[in-house]
């Protein structure tokens, strides 16, 4: 619907490290039993990514995938792609016990680019984010300063954080405040 | 700082991301119990200086609980389990045994 | 005087002047300069007053350990208060004041108190202070809270940002001198990944200005090119300017970096405190040089033998012309040799030793100083400063033999290893008798979550006081860390030191041995906290006999550096006095951290307006700029009240209860929680969530539920919607959602968990708005789109369609008792609905209200809300509640609890409505009186009040309460207790207030 805005309506915040906020995105939390193909295959289905492993998440633009628990994973399509999607589901586990939900408009989705994003991240996380611990395709739920949530890496630059709509002002704050601080230095090519 | 593993999801993560749910493996007793009963489900509970059984709820991570062996006066952690489990597994219970000689705790030896 | 020399300094840039202000004055130091060494090049030795006595003070030390030398930095926004100079480095325009005195440094009225020193003992305060009580309040504790205290606490908010990092090791190295250093190597040759922290600015520690020889270059080479090959290892981070502060279980260590300390106009934050989980970690953290115990070895001139070369060699500042050293070792003559070197006069080195026959001191003699064995310094003269040494014999009690004349005195007790990091955690230590020190003892390390051993001492910090024992103790330390960690590659050869020979230290505690009373009361142990040899001597006479007693009594080493160099002297001196051996009386406890780190890097980024974060709804940027006046609901903020014009709250509030019972309302109910709950088990499950039948609840309907903890207590309510068949949506309270969808995935996981059932929490997937009042209706078919007439949509059921374009769940539930529809719209679309909904309702007088009127409303009703009629204690039946328990199901969490005898005692209070006899308000939480008293003279209750306000629908006061047998007591007149003025009278009512029969929520 077009009166539909996203928390922080797009904001943005320059510097070495970038912060933007990604505007609305689909997303349905998809409880469930994670090894069962039907489930897999509709989620792949519908993003167009392969179904992640334990810890991990695939992305290409606003398609997705990411692990969330051993029986959640959490389903990102386009913002208006979510009726159709669940429909979708709905129709592929019929029979089966699951919980597919619109949780869209719960989250805020804030990407972060630069060299040194993932220094930015670990000023506030309480996470290994040494590359050999933590690399593109691996995805952690955690605390980000005083708030739950989500990051992963697209590529070696990049980190998409996903949070609570309510405290998407916080999160973007603190990133740019952690991004603002400068490079820390600490970890090998960052 | 503890730093507990976290079966479910597979990372090891600081006590920040947890919180402690007390005693692991209570039996729950409902309407039917005995007053001796109910009140040892609701109020009793070990407190040793040694062995012990938590729950841990792995809260800013995958939302799942489990149950950790720990020593509480050394910290040792003897393995973190299922929460979906009666009592704790074989392997952990003879860590503790090879470690604790002689250890008991409640019902456990 | 102590002055800057001719010759250069390791640390110094003499080319480059920095100008700085002391206590106003305009003075000048060099770049590479520590506050304390800029201070001595301009002669001002005299830094401080001590705590206690008001003692004029200097420094003593170079470094960390350093007690007297506490100054107030900077002014204004970054004004800083005990700040160390030995560890501050100087920078252009840095301002200092020193503490603890008035009216000046040099002229101090307090210091009266060292000539009342007889009168103040160890323990004074808690003997003279206790009689008689109101004393206390009223005239001790303001004059002590006066003379009390170092430096100013800061006036205004602290303008510099500081920051966490978190990071994982495989091994972190403490300390950076050469044992850390090699330590660091062998680790990073072995690949495992490395952190070696140092906290001052300088790599080698004590090395280069003690001289040794490393695989045969002087060691600040063997230094410089240790760190450059450890520069270049990708694994290996190093870090200056960044203390290990403390070592914690399971591998955790803080490390405070200090960034902007030395240069604060750069950008950035000021402190950085590193957050690091290692799996092995090396303690190189070096040893302190004790001071030894002789009358008036406070007085500015005396100073740690170590400190008086380092100010030479690092600093090219000698701290007085003439420089008596006084020993026990062979290690202080390196100052001797080092001052004489540098031109400076060496009158005497008094050696409490009967022989001192070794290298060094054979050194010393050849240079022509006077080496006087077995003799003692009895006493020091001077005021603001040294004049001169009385010498005496260390056997005796003190006859003075001789008088030389000196500005300075150098003193060596030997050497204490640092053993804080290795013991924070519960590192063991042993008493090593020939060096007199503590040393840890590597068979009782700290262990970690795998039961083994996670910290290795290295270096001097594990008692190798030399050079060649350190280096290979620290590179070996670093390789076994190493292969601790996983990381088994060989790292080739350990580097290799020379020393020279040293003879025995001997222990001295006391000088002389004898010292009289005279000479013990004015022999200083902590220098901070003014604590002599008499004060450790009298605790023990008292009983204080336990190290941490004696510790409590005399305050030793409780001072802000903790006792650093005091804490052995002290012990020594406690053991002696009871006639026990030092071990045996052992250590106080080692705590972090290790010297004190900002309060601003603990918080980090937690500050200003990321204190804590702030939730908010998709219609908070309306609520603001539209008056809202908040109130904090957990970490939410919800609108109390909108204030128009210049209407005070009550007004606002007021005029909103009345416009919502008149006109049309709107709440935004975003906040309340929201938990789908599915599967084929969801109603089992939710009949035992709930205290009332909810799986009978017919798909399309409503009903209000309350949820208790397994002790019976009620912990949250709301209405819970039937979706379909197996879908259910419960709302919980604003602050409840969280805390109830933990509680329910609890259940699932860890006692159901054969129950098929989810629960999602979508809280913030839904705007919620309540759109309440006589016009309620009007308004929402005015938008149109889908049927919201009574018959399309009684009371108490729920549907789904389309209202004014936007896609909508609307319930016909009522917390206000007004015809009322909840709305819930996605979240994304809640702002654009909110705005759809003022518009379309100007024309049925619509106005927003907050958190106070919805409570009046409800309380109007009768309705009880979670936090005002509850707290924990109190059961459904307490609120007349019993029809919400379902008599039919067998079990629900605290349906057993509810037949324990105190639940189901008659005499509880219960809930019922009281008003004022006339018509004011009750005080919010007042007591209803009862007679008598009980057994501790208090007067008994009988009730009190849990809910009260001001009803402009009714135009007086109202109140909800718990009485005693409440409601059997309806028409009856009670007292309820009113602070500061006569109890009120109020009467027992019905607690509907308002609509009694449901007819307006009805319609």
């Amino acid at each position: 619907m077009s009166n539909a805005v996203s928390a922080l309506d797009g904001k943005t915040s320059a510097g070495d490290v970038t912060i933007r906020e990604d505007g609305l995105r689909g997303m349905i939390s998809l409880r469930g039993d994670l090894g069962l193909a039907k489930l897999r295959s509709v989620c792949t289905g519908l993003t167009g990514v392969d179904f992640p492993k334990q810890g991990q998440a695939a992305s290409t633009g606003h398609q997705g995938l990411a692990w969330m628990s051993p029986d959640e994973v959490l389903v990102m399509v386009p913002h208006d792609a979510v009726p159709d999607a669940l429909t979708k589901i709905a129709k592929a586990l019929q029979g089966q016990h699951h919980l597919a939900v619109d949780v869209s408009d719960a989250r805020a989705v804030l990407i972060m680019e630069g060299a040194f994003c993932r220094e930015v991240i670990a000023k506030l996380a309480p996470v290994d984010l040494h590359p050999d611990a933590f690399g593109p395709g691996d995805f952690r739920r955690s605390r980000l300063g005083q708030i739950a949530a989500a990051f992963w890496m697209r590529d070696a630059a990049c980190i998409e954080v996903v949070c609570f709509r309510s405290v998407a002002d916080y999160a973007f704050d603190l990133l740019a405040a952690a991004a603002n601080g400068g490079p820390v230095g600490h970890f090998p090519n960052s | 700082m503890l730093i507990l593993h976290c079966p479910n999801c597979g990372r090891d993560v600081d006590e920040t991301d947890l919180h402690s749910g007390g005693e692991a493996h209570l039996k729950r007793f409902g309407p039917g119990s005995s007053d001796q009963e109910f009140e040892d489900y609701l109020f009793m509970r070990e407190n040793p200086k040694g062995v012990h059984f938590e729950r841990w709820h792995h809260s800013f991570g995958c939302g799942k609980w489990f149950l950790a062996a720990r020593c509480t006066n050394t910290l040792e952690v003897f393995g973190t389990y299922s929460a979906q489990t009666l009592e704790p597994p074989k392997e952990i219970l003879d860590r503790i045994t090879a470690a604790r000689p002689g250890w008991s705790w409640g019902a456990l030896k | 005087m102590s002055t800057r020399l001719a010759r250069e300094g390791r640390f110094i840039n003499k080319n480059k002047a920095v100008s700085f202000r002391f206590n106003g004055k305009n003075l000048r130091g060099v770049e590479g300069d520590t506050l304390a060494s800029a201070l001595l090049a301009n002669d001002q030795l005299l830094v401080g007053r001590s705590f206690k006595y008001h003692r004029p003070r200097g420094v003593i030390a170079s470094g960390a350990e350093e007690p007297n030398g506490l100054v107030n930095l900077g002014a204004g926004d970054s004004f800083e208060p005990n700040a160390r100079v030995t560890t501050t480095e100087l920078f252009e325009g840095l301002t200092a004041t020193s503490q603890n005195h008035w009216p000046s440094l040099e002229f101090d009225v307090g210091a009266i108190n060292t000539h009342l020193s007889r009168f103040l003992p160890a323990g004074f305060y808690y003997k003279m202070f206790m009689f008689p009580a109101p004393f206390w309040k009223h005239v001790y504790e303001p004059i002590i809270r006066k003379s009390a205290g170092l430096g100013k606490a800061p006036k205004r908010r602290d303008d510099d940002t500081y920051e966490h990092f978190n990071i994982n090791a495989d091994v972190l190295v403490i300390g950076g001198g050469i044992a850390g250093l090699a330590a660091a190597l062998a680790a990073g040759l072995s690949g495992a990944r490395t952190v070696l922290m140092e906290q001052t600015a300088h790599w080698g520690g004590r090395a280069p200005v003690d001289g040794a020889t490393i695989d045969g270059m002087p060691a600040e080479a063997w230094v410089k090119q240790t760190v450059e090959a450890l520069s270049k290892m990708p694994h290996v981070t190093l870090r200056t300017r960044c203390m290990g502060a403390g070592v914690y279980d399971h591998g955790f260590v803080l490390g405070y970096e200090r960034l902007k300390d030395h240069k604060p106009t750069a950008a950035g934050a000021k402190h950085r405190l590193w957050r690091v989980r290692a799996k092995q970690i090396v303690t190189a953290t070096g040893a302190i040089e004790r001071p030894l115990s002789f009358a008036a070895n406070d007085l500015p001139g005396v100073v740690l033998a170590s400190a008086a070369r380092d100010y030479v060699v690092n600093y090219g500042v000698s701290l007085g012309d003439r420089t008596v050293v006084v020993t026990n070792n062979d290690d202080a003559y390196r100052t001797a040799i080092t001052l004489k070197e540098a031109g400076l006069e060496v009158p005497a080195i008094i050696d409490a030793r009967v022989t001192a026959d070794g290298e060094l001191p054979n050194q010393a003699r050849a240079l022509g100083i006077r080496v006087e064995t077995g003799k003692a310094i009895a006493k020091v003269a001077g005021g603001k400063r040294v004049t001169g040494v009385s010498v005496c014999a260390q056997a005796g009690e003190g006859a003075v033999l001789e008088e030389i004349s000196c500005d300075c005195v150098a003193m060596s007790g030997g050497w204490s290893p640092v053993v804080h990091l290795w013991s924070h955690c519960g590192g063991k230590l042993n008493w090593d008798a020939d060096q007199a020190m503590f040393r840890p003892d590597l068979d009782r390390a700290p262990t970690g979550a795998d039961g083994k051993a996670f910290v290795i001492a290295a270096g001097i910090a594990n008692g190798h006081l030399f050079s060649a024992e350190g280096l290979a103790d620290g590179f070996s330390a670093g390789r076994a860390a190493a292969k601790a960690a996983g990381h088994d590659k060989k790292p080739g050869q350990a580097p290799m030191a020379e020393d020279v020979a040293e003879a025995a230290m001997e222990p001295v505690w006391l000088m002389p041995q004898g010292a009289s009373y005279a000479l013990r009361s004015k022999a200083w142990l902590d220098f901070q906290n003014d604590v002599k040899v008499s004060d450790v001597q009298l605790a023990a006479q008292e009983g204080f006999e336990s190290v941490e007693h004696a510790k409590r009594y005399t305050t030793l080493g409780m001072a802000t550096d903790q006792g650093k160099i005091s804490n052995i002297n002290g012990l020594a001196i406690l053991a002696d006095q009871l006639g026990a051996e030092i071990p045996a009386v052992g250590t106080t406890t080692f705590r972090p951290p290790y010297t004190p780190i900002s309060m601003a890097s603990i918080a980090g980024p937690a500050q200003r307006d990321l204190f804590q974060p702030v939730r908010k709804t998709p219609m908070s940027d309306w609520h603001t700029a539209n008056g809202a006046f908040y109130e904090p609901v957990g970490q939410w903020r919800r609108p109390y009240a909108y204030l128009r014009g210049d209407e005070t709250v009550h007004e606002a509030v007021n005029r909103e209860v009345v416009n919502a019972r008149e006109n049309t309302g709107l709440l935004d109910a975003s906040t309340l929680g929201k938990l789908i709950v599915s599967g084929p088990d969801a109603g089992k499950f939710l009949d035992m969530m709930y205290t009332n039948m909810m799986s009978t609840l017919p798909v399309g309907k409503c009903r209000y539920g309350l949820m208790c903890s397994e002790n019976g207590f009620l912990s949250d309510d709301g209405v819970v919607a039937r979706i379909s068949e197996d879908t259910w949506l419960c709302h919980t309270t604003t602050g409840g959602a969280e805390r109830i969808h933990a509680w329910m995935e609890d259940w699932l996981q860890c006692e159901w968990w054969d129950w098929k059932v989810y629960v999602t929490n979508v809280t913030e997937q839904l705007a919620q708005v309540a759109v309440v009042g006589p016009n309620a209706r009007k308004l929402l078919e005015k938008l149109g789109g889908m049927d919201v007439s009574k018959e399309a949509l009684p009371f108490m059921q729920w549907a789904d369609g389309t209202l004014g374009g936007f896609a909508a769940r609307v319930y016909r539930i009522s917390f206000s008792g007004e015809l009322s529809y909840e709305i819930a719209v996605p979240a994304s679309q809640g702002r654009a609905f909110w705005d759809k909904l003022l518009e379309a309702g100007e024309a049925f007088g619509i106005m927003p209200y907050g958190t106070e009127a919805l409570h009046i409303m409800r309380a109007e009703k009768g309705f009880i809300m979670i936090g005002d009629e509850t707290d924990g204690t109190v059961i459904p039946q307490d609120l007349n509640l019993q029809w919400a328990l379902s008599k039919k199901k067998e079990d629900y969490l605290g349906k057993r609890a509810h037949l324990r005898s105190h639940m189901a005692d008659p005499n509880r209070w219960k809930l019922v409505g009281l008003e004022t006899l006339d018509g004011s308000v009750l005080p919010d939480g007042a007591y209803a009186i009862a007679d008598g008293v009980n057994a501790n003279g208090q007067g008994n209750t009988q009730g009190r009040v849990t809910s009260t306000y001001f009803s402009p629908t009714l135009k007086k006061g109202i109140a909800m309460g718990l009485v005693h047998k409440g409601p059997d007591r309806m028409g009856e007149v009670i007292s309820f207790t009113n602070i500061g003025g006569e109890p009120i009278k109020a009467k027992i009512v019905d607690p509907v207030f308002y609509d009694r029969d449901g007819e307006k929520q009805n319609v």
